[in-house]
């Protein structure tokens, strides 16, 4: 299905963003493709550039896809894997402002009806607007 | 307890009560979402006892209203496809918000 916005979940742990992802795909439904990264090679916590844009290029989707990330360097880590990506899909990411487990369900509950990335990425920033 | 009514020509109103055991939490809130989003109409609901209406389609807001068990969930709809979407939701929520919904 690829006519629906993509999810990444990018956390420092891995436990996080496999719960997250799994939470996501049992209350939304598989409609949205969900791809999830966490933690360092070395199985510690931490966030991995390349093991991002694995994810990102995992649920791609031609209407783009929404990131939704942890704290302080998933998010760095996470622009830093959209600035290199294929120049054509850099302007197609959004890396959200929001709370990452109830972010992913808002934007995923979004996609799922064939909302635009902006929609999307509005909808989960609004948890952060007040 | 389904009823639909014209309130006037175009605004269709429903009440319903919510059987789910926890009341509107946060799955049954997605899947009242998702199903809203596939009508063109515009749909709001609100708990019975509160004053304000929220957009159906807004996720975040259908999760905060907490509605708690056996209250009345009032759908109110304009639009071309208005009566149907407020049928689905009925149903929707008198039949527990099942899984594996179309």
């Amino acid at each position: 299905m690829t006519d629906t916005v993509g999810i990444v979940i990018v956390s420092h742990s891995k436990d996080i963003a496999k719960g997250t992802a799994d939470m996501v795909r049992q209350m939304v439904g598989s409609e949205v493709t969900v791809a999830f990264c966490g933690g360092d090679p070395d199985g510690g916590l931490g966030t991995n550039v390349s093991l991002i844009i694995d994810a990102i290029n995992r649920a791609w989707s031609p209407k783009g896809v929404a990131v939704l990330v942890d704290l302080g360097g998933a998010e760095t880590n996470s622009e830093m894997a959209v600035e290199m990506l294929q120049p054509e899909r850099r302007g197609l990411v959004a890396v959200c402002n929001a709370p990452i487990v109830e972010g992913a369900v808002m934007a995923a509950t979004e996609a799922a009806g064939g909302s635009s990335l902006e929609q999307v990425k509005a909808v989960a920033e609004e948890l952060s607007a007040d | 307890m389904l009823e639909t009514s014209k309130a006037n020509g175009q605004n269709i109103v429903g009440s319903v009560r919510l059987v789910h055991e926890n009341g509107m939490h946060a799955r049954p809130a997605v899947k009242l979402t998702k199903l809203a989003k596939r009508f063109k109409a515009h749909i709001s609901v609100r708990a019975s006892n509160s004053v304000d209406w929220i957009n159906a389609k807004s996720v975040a807001k259908v999760m905060a209203l907490r509605a708690a068990r056996d209250s009345i969930l009032e759908i109110k709809a304009t639009g071309e496809d208005a009566e149907a979407a407020v049928k689905a939701l009925m149903d929707l929520v008198a039949a527990d918000f099942p899984d594996g919904g179309p």
